[in-house]
C-alpha cells in the first residue's frame, strides 16, 4: 500500500478546500493581477482533481512568491530565481504528486534563466507559471527583464536600453512542451489553460500577464485582450513547431505595441524526462519516496555490489 | 617508517597512462601481502604536463606518504610542448626527470625511457652528476622501442615494469594477474610479452641497486585498494542515499561520478544539472519529498551552494553536502591539495550559521562520518557538510574487506507515517504544525508531499507552527532557539560516535593538532618523535561545528603546548580552536603548508622540533606561526 494515501484520492473536490484557514486573504495590492493567478489556480484544481496533499507548489521570490501563502496545499516558498531546481526533484523523488511551480518575471527570466532553460530543456512533467508584470513590484519598481525598451526606472533613469526578453520563444527553443500565455483580465482562460498546463504531460510554461497598479501604472492593463484561438485573424497550427515560432515572435512584439494576444501556442507530446529517464534505466519504477516508507524494503549494500573490484 | 619500504614514483605527462599503471602495480603490491599508500600529483591538463604517482609499501602498516622517494620510472612527456628558448614551461618532456631530482633519496633508483628522454638532452639538465653526488643507480632503458614493437607504445610504462622487476627481484606474477583483469586477452598477452621484453632487456645492466622490494606474507584477511572518494560514496550508498545532484568540478567529481556509476544498480537517482545553485536546490527537493539526497562540489561550485544551504537550514530540510577542497582562491590549483576552505564552510550564505560539518581523517573515517552525516541529517533536519580535499580523494590505500560489512540505513529520519500524522498537531485550519514549539531534542517531526493531512509550508522566510510567513517577535526567538538549540544534542550524539582520534601516550609533554587529511601523517610522526625522545602526542579532529570543546580543552591542558597542522596560509583551525574555546593562545602554534603538496612526515617532526626549540624553520615550503605571545 502506499505511503501517500493523498495521491490519486477519488472524491468531490471543492475549490475552497484550496483556500488557507491561517491566511484566507491575499496582501497584493488592491487591483493585482496575482489575485488572478490564484484564482484561477483554486479553479483549476477540482477540473484536474487533485486535493491539496497531493499538491506541491514552488515559488520564488517576490510578490508572486506570496501565493504559498494563499493557496493551500503543500509548499517550498524557495530562494529567488530556484523554485524550478527544487521542484523538478521533487517531480523526480515522487511523481505521483502534482508539481507546480510558480515565480515573478524577473525571478524566471532573470536570476533563473538558466534553470528555466534547462528545465524546459527536460521536460520535466510539471506547470510553470510566470507571473508577468514587466517590472520588479516588491523591492519598488525597478525595470525587469520584460519591461519593454526604454522603460524609466529609479535604476534605470535614462531608460532601458535593452530590449525585452522574449519568454515564449525562449521557452519553445529551450524544449518546453506545453507553452501558453494568458492575462489576469482573462479569468475563464487562465483556468482552462492552467488545468489544460496541469495535465499536459511534460513542462508546460504559462506567461501569465499580470498587471501591477502601484509601480507599474504606466502599463496596459492588458486589455482589450485577444484569445488566438477564438480570433479568425490568427491561423497557426499549435503542434508545429515553425509555426508555433513565428507566432510566438508577432505575440511577444505586439506586446509592446500595445495588443495583448493570448492563448496557447505551442504542444508537443514528446516523453516527458521521467519517462526518458526510466526508458535508459536511470530512474526506479516505483516512485522513490515510497521505499524509505516501506518496512519490507530490501537496502542493497556497498560490501555485496562494489567492493569485490577493489580486491 | 621502516627501512624496508618502497616509495615508487611513476612519472609522465598527462594521458601516459601514469594512473592507471600506479593502481594495478598497488593492487599487485597489495595482493602480495604489502600495506600499500598512494599519493597522487597531476597539473589541470588533459593531456601532457608533468604527472607523478606515488606508490609506498611496506610489510608493515603504511597510512600515510613517505618521506621522498627511492625508485623512479620516469616516462617522460609524450604530449610535451615543443620547447622555446623564452617559453616559462621549459623543456617539458625532461620534467618528469628534472622535477623529481629534489625528492629522490640517496640510493634511489631512476629508470627513465630513452626512447622519449635523449641521454644527451639527461646529460645536460646534470642527472649523472647528481647521481654521482647522490649514489642513484640509473637504467636508461628504451621503453618506447620494447613497447612499440610487441603492441602499442602507451605499453612502455609496463616494459618499465619488466625493467624493475629484474632490477629490484620484484615477482610481477600478481601484477600479470590484474593486467589479463584489467585487459582483454589479446593485449593482457602484448602486455605480459612486454613486460618480460623489458626484464630480459634490463638483464645487461652489471651492476643492481642496494635496494629490494619489501616482501611481505599475504594479508590475514582480504584487502581492498579504496580512496577517498570510494569511501565516501560507499559510505553515502550504506546510509541510504538513493539522490545525487551535481556538476562537474574536480575533486569532487570522483564522488559525484561513482555514485553516478552505481545509483541506477541501487535504485536511485543520479542528476548532473546545470550549475550548483541547481544542484543543491535539486538535493533539497528530493530531499524535501522523503528522499535521503546529497549534492557537493568544490570550492568555487561550494560558494554557489551558500544559498540554498541557508534555505535548508532555515526550512529544516536534511540534506548532506560534501565539499571537496582544493588549493584556492578562486580557481587556484584545481588540482593540488589544500585545507583552507574551512571557514567558507563553517559561515557562507547569511545568518548564524546552523550546519553540522565534519572533516574526516582518513579512508575509513570518510566511510563513517558520511553515515554519520547522514543520520545526523534526517533525524535532526539540518544540513550537515562532510569536508574533505583532493589528497584525502586520490590517494588510495589498503584496508580490510570486512570493514565495509555493515547494515544498510533506509530510515528516513524524523518524519511522521499518515497515522502518526493523525495524530500529530494541527492548525484549526487544517494545517500541520511543522514547525511547534513543542519539540523532542529540538526537532519537530516532518512530513512530505503525498501524506495526507501533512501539508504545510516550507519558506525561506522566518515562519510560525504551520510554515507561513512570520516577523512576529516571540516566535521568531523560540524559532531560532530550536534550530540553534539542536547543538547541544547533536554534540552529544557526535561525542558518542568519537570521531575525534586520539594517538601517541596520554602523559606525553607536547600535543599537535590536525584535522583532516594530515591526521594519519601527524601520527606517523608521533611516532618518529617519541622514538626520538620526545614526549609526543597527537589528537586528529573531525567535528569542526559542532566543536568538540570539553574534549579538545582537556587535551590542550594536558600538555606544555600544542603544534596545530593544517595546509592552509592563516592557520583556520587553529583560530576556529581559539574561538570556540576563548583560551590557549599562548599554547597553539601553527605549522602551515599552502604550496600544493601534502606534508611528508618528516616534515612535521621538523616543524615540531622547531616549535620546542623556539628557532625558525630552515630552507622548507612551510611556515611555522609561533603561539600568540610568543
Amino acid at each position: 500500500m502506499s505511503a501517500f494515501t493523498a495521491i490519486g484520492e477519488d472524491r468531490e473536490i471543492d475549490q475552497n478546500e484550496f483556500t488557507p484557514g491561517i491566511e484566507p486573504q491575499a496582501t497584493w495590492c488592491p487591483g493585482c493581477g496575482d489575485f488572478s493567478v490564484l484564482k484561477a489556480l483554486k479553479q483549476a484544481m477540482p477540473e484536474v482533481g487533485r486535493t491539496p496533499d497531493e499538491v506541491l507548489l514552488c515559488t520564488g521570490i517576490g510578490c508572486s512568491g506570496k501565493l504559498n501563502s494563499y493557496f493551500e496545499s503543500y509548499g517550498f516558498h524557495t530562494i529567488h530565481g530556484r523554485s524550478l531546481p527544487v521542484a523538478r526533484a521533487a517531480k523526480l523523488a515522487n511523481p505521483g504528486v502534482e508539481v507546480i511551480a510558480a515565480g515573478g518575471d524577473g525571478d524566471g527570466y532573470g536570476i533563473g534563466g538558466n534553470h528555466f532553460m534547462h528545465t524546459a530543456r527536460e521536460n520535466h512533467d510539471m506547470t510553470y507559471i510566470v507571473f508577468n508584470n514587466e517590472i520588479f513590484g516588491l523591492t519598488k519598481g525597478q525595470t525587469s527583464p520584460t519591461s519593454p525598451k526604454g522603460h524609466k526606472s529609479k535604476t534605470q533613469p535614462s531608460g532601458s536600453a535593452k530590449d525585452p526578453i522574449r519568454p515564449l520563444s525562449l521557452a519553445l527553443a529551450s524544449g518546453a512542451s506545453y507553452v501558453a500565455r494568458t492575462a489576469a483580465v482573462n479569468p475563464n482562460q487562465a483556468a482552462d489553460i492552467l488545468a489544460e498546463a496541469i495535465e499536459h504531460d511534460g513542462f508546460a510554461h504559462v506567461d501569465f500577464l499580470t498587471q501591477c497598479p502601484t509601480w507599474n501604472k504606466d502599463a496596459r492593463q492588458y486589455v482589450p485582450y485577444v484569445d488566438v484561438q477564438q480570433s479568425d485573424d490568427f491561423e497557426f497550427d499549435v503542434t508545429d513547431r515553425q509555426e508555433a515560432g513565428e507566432m510566438m515572435y508577432e505575440v511577444e512584439s505586439k506586446l509592446y505595441e500595445g495588443e495583448v494576444l493570448t492563448g496557447r501556442f505551442y504542444k508537443n507530446d514528446r516523453p516527458s524526462y521521467g519517462e526518458e529517464k526510466r526508458a535508459t534505466g536511470e530512474m526506479p519504477e516505483e516512485p522513490l519516496a515510497e521505499r524509505y516508507f516501506d518496512e519490507d524494503a530490501q537496502w542493497e549494500r556497498a560490501a555485496d555490489e562494489l567492493i569485490e573490484k577493489h580486491t | 617508517m621502516t627501512d624496508q619500504e618502497l616509495i615508487w614514483r611513476i612519472a609522465g605527462g598527462s594521458g601516459d597512462g601514469i594512473d592507471s599503471t600506479s593502481r594495478n602495480f598497488a593492487k599487485a603490491l597489495m595482493r602480495s601481502g604489502l600495506d600499500v599508500f598512494t599519493h597522487r600529483h597531476y597539473p589541470s591538463r588533459i593531456r601532457g604536463g608533468h604527472t607523478y604517482v606515488e606508490v609506498r609499501a611496506a610489510s608493515e602498516e603504511v597510512r600515510s606518504r613517505g618521506d621522498g622517494y627511492n625508485v623512479l620510472l620516469a616516462l617522460g612527456d609524450s604530449f610535451a610542448r615543443n620547447p622555446q628558448e623564452d617559453a616559462y614551461y621549459g623543456k617539458e618532456e625532461l620534467k618528469p626527470l628534472t622535477e623529481n631530482f629534489d625528492d629522490l633519496r640517496e640510493g634511489g633508483v631512476i629508470i627513465y625511457d630513452e626512447g622519449l628522454i635523449d641521454e644527451e638532452q639527461a646529460e645536460e639538465v646534470g642527472l649523472h652528476e647528481k647521481a654521482e653526488e647522490n649514489g642513484w643507480y640509473v637504467y636508461p632503458v628504451n621503453l618506447r622501442a620494447i613497447a612499440k614493437e610487441h603492441g602499442r607504445e602507451v605499453m612502455r610504462n609496463n616494459a618499465g615494469i619488466g625493467v624493475m622487476s629484474t632490477l629490484l627481484d620484484f615477482d610481477t606474477s600478481y601484477y600479470e594477474e590484474i593486467i589479463g583483469e584489467v585487459f582483454n586477452e589479446e593485449i593482457a598477452e602484448a602486455n605480459r610479452t612486454v613486460i618480460r621484453d623489458g626484464a630480459g632487456t634490463a638483464e645487461e645492466f652489471d651492476e643492481h641497486p642496494d635496494l629490494q622490494m619489501p616482501t611481505a606474507e599475504e594479508h590475514d584477511e582480504e584487502q581492498a585498494l579504496v580512496s577517498g572518494s570510494d569511501a565516501i560514496a560507499y559510505g553515502s550508498l550504506d546510509a541510504g542515499c538513493r539522490f545525487i545532484s551535481g556538476y562537474p568540478m574536480t575533486p569532487w567529481t570522483d564522488v559525484f561520478t561513482i555514485m553516478s556509476q552505481n545509483l541506477p544498480k541501487f535504485g536511485g537517482i543520479s542528476e548532473q544539472v546545470e550549475d550548483e545553485i541547481a544542484a543543491a536546490s535539486l538535493a533539497l527537493g528530493a530531499s524535501h519529498a522523503g528522499v535521503k539526497a546529497m549534492s557537493g562540489s568544490s570550492g568555487g561550485g561550494f560558494a554557489l551552494m551558500s544559498e540554498p544551504l541557508g534555505l535548508a537550514e532555515m526550512t529544516e530540510t536534511p540534506v548532506v553536502l560534501v565539499e571537496a577542497m582544493r588549493a584556492g582562491p578562486s580557481t587556484g590549483m584545481p588540482t593540488k591539495p589544500e585545507q583552507a576552505d574551512l571557514e567558507h564552510v563553517l559561515y557562507t550564505s547569511q545568518g548564524d550559521s546552523t550546519r553540522v560539518v565534519l572533516a574526516p581523517g582518513n579512508h575509513e573515517e570518510c566511510y563513517e562520518q558520511i553515515r554519520t552525516a547522514f543520520e545526523i541529517a534526517y533525524d535532526y533536519q539540518i544540513p550537515t557538510v562532510l569536508i574533505y580535499d583532493q589528497k584525502l580523494q586520490g590517494e588510495l590505500r589498503n584496508i580490510n574487506v570486512s570493514f565495509f560489512d555493515r547494515e544498510p540505513d533506509g530510515d528516513p529520519g524524523s518524519v511522521l507515517t499518515e497515522d502518526e500524522i493523525e495524530e500529530a498537531a494541527h492548525h484549526n485550519s487544517g494545517k500541520f504544525q511543522r514547525f511547534n514549539y513543542d519539540r523532542d531534542k529540538e526537532v519537530s517531526p516532518r512530513t512530505v508531499p503525498g501524506q495526507k493531512g501533512g501539508r504545510y509550508l516550507a519558506t525561506g522566510n522566518e515562519h510560525n507552527e504551520s510554515g507561513h510567513i512570520s516577523e512576529d517577535p516571540t516566535n521568531r526567538v523560540l524559532q531560532m532557539d530550536s534550530r540553534l538549540g539542536k547543538f547541544e544534542y547533536i554534540r552529544e550524539e557526535l561525542d558518542e560516535k568519537g570521531n575525534q582520534t586520539h594517538y601517541g601516550p596520554d602523559e606525553a609533554q607536547y600535543g599537535i593538532m590536525t584535522w583532516g587529511s594530515h591526521q594519519d601523517t601527524v601520527f606517523e610522526a608521533v611516532d618518529r618523535l617519541n622514538e626520538a625522545g620526545h614526549s609526543v602526542k597527537a589528537l586528529g579532529v573531525s567535528d569542526m561545528m559542532p566543536y568538540p570543546a570539553e574534549e579538545v580543552t582537556a587535551f590542550l591542558e594536558s600538555v606544555e603546548e600544542c603544534l596545530v597542522v593544517e595546509m592552509n596560509a592563516t592557520g583556520q583551525f587553529r583560530g576556529l580552536t581559539q574561538k570556540e574555546l576563548g583560551r590557549f593562545g599562548p599554547k597553539l602554534s601553527s605549522l602551515l603548508k599552502y604550496n600544493g603538496n601534502p606534508f611528508e612526515p618528516a616534515e612535521i617532526v621538523e616543524g615540531f622540533e622547531t616549535s620546542i626549540n623556539g628557532e625558525e624553520l630552515g630552507d622548507t615550503t612551510m611556515k611555522y606561526v609561533p603561539a600568540a605571545g610568543d
